[in-house]
């Protein structure tokens, strides 16, 4: 049977916390990427948002989410967000479970990118959120940065790039 | 100084790296922008139930009782 799924690179946060993860080189040689995010931050809760080839320009994305009490949605001129990560305020040692897919990552289409993810929280308020996201660039993929909107991702965080095959 | 870690999906290479100034430049502002965004959410949220309110108030109903009598 086809290997669909492909690992190809997990990093785990250290114990003096990381700004920014950041897969490189990646190859051309799938047809699809996902990612995979359990993640901490030393600061409060805040969003998760990603940037392509190091660019920062032409980055829209559309959020639904939930908090337990409450629903809504925000528009993004400038940011692709997948998801939030957990913080402070949050039940100490939880991390957010988040995934995203960007189909034909290598093709000269514009990239498109679907996130979801849910906050770990004991507590009234704990997010379950949906993102829609777009790269509008005709470049292949080759590197994805995952930054927090603030503060830093804390000890123990993780991030696997898989390669999709035979989608 | 603050670090990214940079993985080499080429070779498996995991590097800490400092944040160059550029780096570090557009993260203030990403944090500035997620700030107001998060500012803007919160005011329309409060102006919305504000909003809901005011309607039950005029019908002599809680928000809670308003929005069950619509869901």
């Amino acid at each position: 049977m086809a290997t669909t799924y492909e690992a190809i690179a997990t990093v785990t946060v250290g114990s003096g916390g990381a700004a920014n993860i950041e897969f490189t080189s990646i190859p051309a040689t799938y047809t699809d990427l996902l990612v995979k995010i359990s993640a901490r931050l030393t600061g409060s809760n805040e969003a998760i948002l990603i940037n392509f080839n190091n660019s920062s320009t032409n980055l829209s994305s559309k959020r639904l989410y939930g908090t337990g009490s409450a629903t809504g949605s925000s528009n993004y001129g400038s940011t692709v967000y997948v998801g939030n990560a957990t913080g402070t305020g949050d039940t100490a040692s939880t991390f957010c479970n988040n995934e995203f897919y960007v189909p034909n990552y290598a093709s000269s289409n514009n990239k498109s990118v679907s996130s979801d993810g849910v906050t770990e929280n004991n507590g009234t308020t704990a997010y379950a959120i949906l993102d829609a996201g777009l790269w509008s660039n005709s470049a292949a993929i080759t590197s994805i940065k995952l930054i927090p909107n603030a503060n830093n991702f804390a000890q123990y965080s993780t991030a696997t790039l898989y390669g999709i095959k035979n989608s | 100084m603050p670090t990214k870690l940079v993985v080499d999906c080429s070779t498996g290479a995991v590097e800490e790296i400092e944040l160059t100034a550029e780096e570090i430049a557009q993260r203030e502002a990403d944090a500035e922008a997620a700030a107001q965004a998060k500012a803007e959410e919160e005011a329309a949220a409060a102006a919305k139930q504000a909003e809901k309110e005011a309607i039950a108030a005029k019908l002599g109903l809680t928000a809670e009782e308003l929005v069950k009598l619509l869901g």
